[in-house]
């Protein structure tokens, strides 16, 4: 069980792929211009992962050591193409608006990161939970990025849920703030690097702290036996 | 020995290849189906909303043709013939607009048999979001503009954006991309009055080849 709580820490917090490893940035900064289409490619990275993740870990008995990474990026290709085709047959509105990022997960390097550094040393089971959490850290840095560039950008949240998650989802739309001119900086490619700019400062801000407050105490003890010599 | 384990990593290679291969292939053939599916019924969502239902009541994705003409943008173009009692009623036009911000811009526009255009919607593009993705009919509703105006002849002034002495507004920060659209709505209604005879007898060609 502990395995699986450090595997949880490093996914979400501590080596979050997105926030620490700065792995796969192309498609996290273009296409976290709406919540929807962050999602929607957080979701597709995250199932790649994890089955790439677990089929690496399947075969990583029989793959010889020289010829490891053809057959990993073989492995996560056609994972790739398979979610591509899938998203096209049932997700088009989603599949369009995210385009070309949906075959460039196979260069995304958090993929091919994981499957070398862990799940090629580690049991099937293992190796799909930390895909599982390594793909929910960066689908919720890519969320995150995309609710705070759409609300800037647009003034909404949520702005075509129902291409992702079907009719109903329309309804979750946000108007939020109804700008004049919306805030173009917010969309478009160099506001993603600002606002990504800000969210890892603020994580870096929130380690420290942390790191600090754990320091103080042993300071004082410190400090009371040099006044008790 | 390294001849070995050079056969040796190949197969293991050529395996994976396999394995992917018939994998990627399986999906594939899965999902042929539903994804003709899917681009047939946008299309056809987007034929609906330009040729109202009481003015076709025939398959207008059947009713397909490929034109070739120069004022349409390169390329061949696909038309869509919409009757009523066999009758001729209007005819739906792929029309590329080639001087976009960014490049083309894919544009699906409607005229009735009067000459008149019943609507416009955009297909494809590339312009900039918050600017000039306003031709997006989710977007802004400038596309619809168009309904029900005719082209008096090619010097038809009127056809143009505000700030070249026209009928149509631009956009804020974007002229470019309005200019671009409405200049090709105009050559289009202009090769349409001229070619109408032709378009509407054109034998049906591509139905059922997605673009």
């Amino acid at each position: 069980m502990n395995a699986y709580k450090e595997l949880t820490l490093q996914g979400l917090w501590t080596n979050n792929p997105a926030l620490v490893q700065l792995l796969g940035l192309c498609p996290l900064l273009a296409v976290t211009s709406t919540v929807t289409n962050a999602l929607g490619l957080g979701l597709a990275t995250l199932l790649v992962l994890v089955g790439s993740n677990v089929t690496v870990s399947l075969v990583r008995d029989w793959v010889p050591k020289e010829i490891r990474i053809p057959v990993f990026v073989m492995v996560i290709a056609t994972f790739v193409t398979v979610m591509q085709l899938l998203m096209n047959a049932y997700v088009y509105g989603l599949y369009q608006s995210l385009g070309i990022f949906i075959p460039l997960i196979v260069t995304n390097c958090a993929i091919i990161g994981r499957a070398e550094a862990y799940a090629s040393k580690n049991p099937w089971q293992k190796s799909a939970f930390d895909g599982l959490m390594m793909g929910l850290g960066f689908t919720l840095v890519l969320v995150l990025l995309g609710a705070i560039r759409e609300i800037i950008g647009n003034g909404t949240l949520f702005d075509g849920a129902d291409l992702l998650l079907g009719a109903w989802a329309s309804e979750l739309r946000i108007e939020l703030v109804q700008f004049d001119y919306p805030l173009l900086l917010a969309i478009l490619p160099p506001g993603a690097f600002i606002v990504m700019g800000f969210i890892i400062a603020g994580k870096n801000w929130f380690d420290q702290r942390q790191a600090e407050r754990a320091k103080t105490p042993e300071k004082q003890v410190t400090r009371a036996r040099v006044t008790a010599q | 020995m390294i001849g070995k384990s050079m056969r040796h990593n190949g197969m293991v290679l050529a395996l994976f290849a396999i394995v992917a291969t018939l994998l990627i292939v399986a999906t594939a053939q899965f999902t042929e189906e539903p994804i003709k599916r899917q681009q047939e019924q946008e299309l056809l969502q987007v034929l609906n909303q330009l040729i109202p239902p009481e003015l076709h009541d025939n398959d207008l994705y059947q009713s397909c043709s490929l034109v070739d003409h120069a004022e349409l943008g390169p390329g061949s173009h696909r038309i869509y013939r919409a009757s009523l009692n066999q009758q001729a009623t209007a005819l739906a036009v792929e029309v590329t607009a080639p001087n976009g911000y960014s490049g083309a811009i894919e544009l699906l526009v409607a005229f009735t048999v009067a000459g008149e255009v019943s609507g416009v919607r955009t297909l494809r593009h590339q312009e900039t979001p918050g600017l000039g993705d306003k031709i997006e009919i989710r977007k802004d509703d400038w596309i619809t503009s168009f309904n029900g105006l005719t082209v008096q002849g090619a010097d038809d002034n009127r056809w143009a954006v505000t700030r070249d002495g026209g009928m149509f507004d631009q956009f804020t920060g974007a002229t470019i991309t309005p200019r671009a659209v409405v200049q090709a709505v105009k050559r289009a209604n202009l090769l349409f009055q001229q070619q109408q005879q032709q378009w509407f007898a054109a034998p049906n060609n591509c139905a059922g080849v997605s673009s």
